[in-house]
């Protein structure tokens, strides 16, 4: 009975550390997004360059789309542009907010690697992106043909997280609508 | 070599604390930057994650300090100023996390703990009790241990 009871300490440290060990193969920099099957809040964006179309929330219905935030700033936009130019060319509608940007940069950034975007909206000051939650770029947002947030990616995406996660979503969101 | 480690220890003396709160940022009433001071030491730096955003030089620290005092100057309270962050980024920015569903277990794991704790020693010590009182011995012991008493050395 006593060497039971004598169990029970070791069976919680056991526990414990079975937690922890999970917990370390978690990544503490995603923070959840409260957007999730939430209406995108709305914004209206200018463009990055003048007669360029700019980017505002109402533009974001009608058929499931990615939301993508970049920087010319960026680095890590750099790494994931080559994928983003991929997916344009295979017919994926992607929309950008060049967040945090000076528009020319924005611009000029676009001109040196390429278009992937159907539209893009620049955000000077910072503020749609932070009204989305935005905790870095890049970030990609699956937005639902009524507008609805589905799904954050954080981070690059790349052919992982497309084929795995991405496409499946747009897939089971252009089943839906 | 000696010289040159003193000159710069005496440099470091001289070397003002670094902040991130700059003076461009801060309120001209210093009531409201008090309020402002004190929620932002609350708010957790979303891209820097155990920094405060008032502790954080990030470029996205800056700018929610920087609505933080916004809303305190529209009039927004504390918690309201407050909420529109939890809004935005939930409740992770807050670095004192709310009693809530997924937070039970963070506020009152400790006392389950100190439970089963408490449990456990009280079963211990039951268990001793019963140890320090052993059974009455039985007439074959007692015949025994009569005859070596009795047996001289």
């Amino acid at each position: 009975m006593n060497r039971a009871l004598a169990l029970i300490p070791v069976g919680l440290f056991a526990a414990l550390l079975v937690s922890f060990y999970f917990a370390l193969g978690r990544d503490p920099t995603h923070i959840p997004s409260v957007l999730i099957d939430k209406p995108l809040p709305g914004f209206s964006l200018p463009g990055v360059a003048a007669g360029t179309p700019g980017l505002s929330s109402h533009d974001l219905r009608g058929q499931p789309i990615l939301l993508n935030v970049f920087g010319s700033w960026c680095i890590s936009c750099v790494q994931e542009h080559p994928m983003l130019m991929e997916l344009a060319r295979e017919g994926v509608v992607i929309d950008g907010i060049d967040w945090r940007d000076q528009a020319i940069d924005g611009a000029k950034w676009l001109d040196q690697n390429g278009n992937p975007y159907a539209r893009v909206g620049n955000d000077k000051t910072g503020r749609t992106g932070i009204d989305l939650g935005v905790t870095g770029a890049p970030e990609t947002f699956v937005v639902d043909a009524r507008g609805r947030v589905r799904y954050k990616q954080i981070g690059p995406i790349d052919s992982d997280t497309w084929n795995n996660t991405l496409l499946p979503l747009l897939k089971k969101l252009r089943s839906e609508s | 070599m000696k010289r040159v480690s003193l000159i710069l220890l005496a440099f470091m003396a001289f070397a003002a604390p670094a902040f991130a709160v700059l003076p461009s940022e801060q309120l001209s009433d210093p009531k409201l930057e008090a309020r402002a001071r004190h929620i932002s030491q609350e708010l957790r730096c979303v891209v820097c994650q155990n920094q405060t955003i008032d502790d954080s030089d990030a470029p996205l620290a800056h700018d929610l300090r920087m609505i933080l005092r916004e809303r305190l100057l529209a009039g927004d309270t504390d918690e309201q100023a407050k909420a529109y962050l939890v809004k935005r980024y939930g409740t992770y920015v807050l670095l004192k996390p709310p009693f809530q569903a997924n937070t039970l277990l963070l506020w009152l794991g400790p006392f389950l703990v100190l439970i089963a704790g408490g449990a456990l020693v009280g079963l211990y010590l039951m268990g001793r009790g019963r140890l320090a009182a052993p059974s009455e011995l039985s007439a074959d012991e007692r015949a025994r241990l009569n005859t070596l008493l009795e047996t001289p050395e």
